[in-house]
């Protein structure tokens, strides 16, 4: 019998013990606030301010010139963009010569040095975000790949306003999460953290020490 | 059921204890730490109602998750294994080793970069790699200074809790080639990010443990705020997960609330940094990612927990560490003095498990029964019921329970009872107690003025000189 078979067995052959099932979806229906746009757009930013990532508000024509503000203010020289984003290509019309622009169009392992080692920016879209943790939502895929979050020092995120959720529970379920994942989803708050050494926080410890949201309003939204 | 020799483990962990209280340095340490912890962690739940309701709502999907264990375990390898995810299953230690081992043999691994994980703490991943040949490297900045100091994790979620910042720039100086000394611990972490960058971009295999493992999906679930999780299950071509066979839960709606429970439990945050959700290898057109991802499942003694209904809610544990945090004995005495992988009251009463009760029950006893464990548990684990069924099992006769745990009737020895039968021999019969005490109370000057540890710092203990029916016969008259 395999080892499998065993603890199978061994589980199977345990009392069984009935508990009803948890009610998650009355849980956080009860507590569900049914914020305004205006509401969560707050909290989110009260959110990722508390975690110590930048919160930007702009439009869907201003944000590139706002990254090039940011990016020249930090002395950031590379930005790793999408390989066939419709962000990264309006990134690419307006970007100026000050920053220099690095498509991911390759697999990591034939520019896995570079990547490491002089890429000193990122930009991303979010899929959404959650108002009451201050988290982004991240669904990497070919076009913006995982470690574009991750690799370089300072993280760029898209956030269109308007997919800003209550609740993780109400975004995987508006979202319709549980019919299947992709390969990588992620939760975003705040840049990469550490309070290993006698519980003081530093910030930058294996991915990047700074993220910055460039929050995106459609017309008529409050910031 | 044959009993192994061991070295006293009552001794043993005695001694330990005492050179860690004696450790007037480490003890600030600790002191401090829980302090920072359990001001954190109260902050996080201001709504003592809605804490409340939460502790119920995690408590249920992780006692309903259990209930359902063989069913979700095998829907979990279905999904998974649909999903390109590889699926193993381990007895013990030593084969979860061995089928980590192979993989890497067949990839012709040299190198392994680690997340945290405290299931490879369990099976001794690293001296099995070592003694293999293969270069296992801690990447959680608090394990890797652990690992740098040939050390252990002194907490399950803050290793290096037990060393200062001086310790830790010292360590440096001595071990990593061309640092020089700084206390700036912003220096310290740049430092360590250098370094472990290299071995992230030169690992063959990254190893990780697991948070949640969801059955409707297939997903694993990492929670972590430093990002070397997510180094280690992207960078590198091979991602070998390992994880306990309790960590399934059904649906992935089960996972916000103890998400949240976890963080706000552990660290005091209302979140961590990193949530990483993995339900794929890389898929044609991805361009990172591992291309293979495997799954060790391990019981390693979880199906004996598993086996008895009062001891199966140890393994409704989320490993949020609430309950060492707030431990009078375990902020006094450190991690290492336990002995064991999980210190502290979970590591009490999961460790009889995967050890064996003879090689563990020392540490069932090592708790005043404060109760402030079961009070601060996201998952409301009766935890001092079950260190009180351990300590009798620890007693019990040998023979005398239907399912044995490993090592029961470890800590039974002939005077003590034969102290408990005389007890329960004059207890019982109306007369002998009668006639027991009387003696008692008039040879009261006869009690030893030396009773051991009670009397180290207490006055010694004494019969009254009259006894109570006497005191309320007075009362009558």
């Amino acid at each position: 019998m395999s080892a499998r078979e065993r603890i199978l067995e061994r589980l199977r052959a345990a009392p069984s013990l009935p508990v009803a099932a948890p009610d998650v979806a009355g849980w956080f229906a009860a507590r569900r606030r049914h914020e305004e746009l205006a509401q969560r757009i707050a909290r989110l930013r009260n959110g990722l301010g508390s975690y110590h990532a930048e919160v930007h508000d702009t439009t869907e024509a201003g944000w590139p010139e706002l990254l090039m503000q940011i990016a020249a203010a930090k002395q950031l020289r590379t930005l790793l963009i999408g390989s066939d984003t419709r962000h990264g290509a309006a990134l690419e019309a307006r970007c100026s010569d000050a920053l220099q622009l690095v498509r991911y169009d390759r697999a990591i392992e034939s520019w896995r040095e570079q990547m490491f080692d002089a890429v000193d920016a990122s930009l991303t879209l979010a899929r959404s975000a959650i108002a009451e943790t201050g988290s982004l939502i991240l669904w990497p895929d070919a076009d913006e790949p995982r470690l574009m979050s991750l690799v370089p020092p300072v993280h760029f995120v898209l956030l269109d306003a308007a997919t800003i959720h209550e609740d993780f529970h109400s975004a995987m379920v508006a979202e319709k999460w549980g019919a299947g994942l992709p390969t990588n989803v992620l939760l975003i708050s705040g840049p990469s953290k550490t309070a290993d050494i006698q519980q003081t926080l530093a910030y930058g410890a294996h991915g990047p020490r700074e993220l910055i949201v460039l929050l995106r309003h459609a017309q008529g939204d409050t910031a | 059921m044959s009993q192994t020799v061991l070295p006293d483990p009552a001794n043993a962990f005695r001694q330990r204890s005492r050179s860690a209280v004696d450790d007037a340095a480490q003890r600030q340490n600790f002191r401090s730490a829980m302090d920072y912890l359990q001001t954190k962690r109260r902050a996080q739940f201001p709504d003592a109602q809605e804490l409340d309701g939460l502790r119920d709502l995690g408590a249920v999907i992780r006692r309903y998750s259990l209930a359902h264990l063989p069913r979700l375990l095998e829907q979990l390898e279905k999904n998974l294994t649909a999903n390109g995810i590889q699926v193993h299953w381990a007895e013990n230690a030593a084969e979860a080793n061995a089928i980590a081992l192979a993989i890497a043999r067949r990839v012709e691994a040299r190198r392994i970069v680690k997340g945290k994980s405290m299931v490879s703490e369990e099976i001794g991943f690293n001296h099995a790699m070592a003694d293999a040949g293969i270069e296992a490297l801690e990447s959680d900045m608090g394990e890797y200074i652990v690992q740098l100091a040939g050390e252990t994790p002194s907490h399950i979620i803050m290793p290096a809790i037990h060393k200062t910042k001086q310790a830790i720039a010292s360590l440096f100086v001595e071990k990593i080639p061309g640092v020089e000394y700084t206390e700036d611990v912003d220096a310290l972490i740049r430092i360590g990010r250098q370094v472990l960058r290299r071995k992230f971009a030169a690992a063959d295999i990254g190893l990780s443990g697991v948070n949640f493992a969801v059955a409707e999906t297939g997903t694993l679930c990492l929670v972590e705020n430093e990002g070397n999780g997510r180094m280690c299950t992207t960078v590198p071509r091979v991602h070998i997960a390992v994880t306990g066979i309790e960590k399934v839960v059904e649906k992935l709606e089960h996972v916000p609330p103890l998400f949240s429970l976890l963080t706000r439990s552990a660290t005091g945050q209302a979140v961590t940094t990193y949530l990483n959700l993995i339900s794929h290898p890389r898929q044609p057109g991805e361009k990172d990612g591992p291309e293979e991802v495997h799954l060790i499942l391990i019981d390693n003694g979880r199906s004996q927990a598993y086996a008895d209904e009062q001891l199966r809610a140890t393994l409704q544990c989320i490993r949020c560490g609430a309950c060492m945090n707030h431990c009078p004995v375990y902020a006094r005495i450190g991690g290492h003095a336990y002995g064991t992988t999980y210190p502290g009251p979970i590591g009490a009463i999961v460790s009889p498990h995967m050890l064996g009760l003879d090689a563990t029950y020392p540490l069932a006893f090592a708790s005043t029964l404060c109760h402030a464990c079961v009070e601060v548990c996201p998952v409301r684990i009766p935890i001092t019921d079950l260190l009180i069924r351990l300590r009798n099992e620890a007693q019990a006769r040998p023979g005398t329970s239907a399912a044995p745990l490993r090592g029961s009737g470890a800590a039974r020895t002939a005077l003590v009872s034969a102290i408990w039968g005389a007890w329960a021999l004059v207890y019982s019969r109306l007369g002998l107690y009668r006639l027991t005490s009387w003696f008692m109370s008039r040879g009261r000057a006869l009690s030893p003025i030396d009773q051991g540890a009670w009397t180290r710092s207490r006055t010694p203990l004494t019969p009254a000189p009259r006894r109570l029916r006497d005191l309320l016969k007075d009362g009558q008259e």
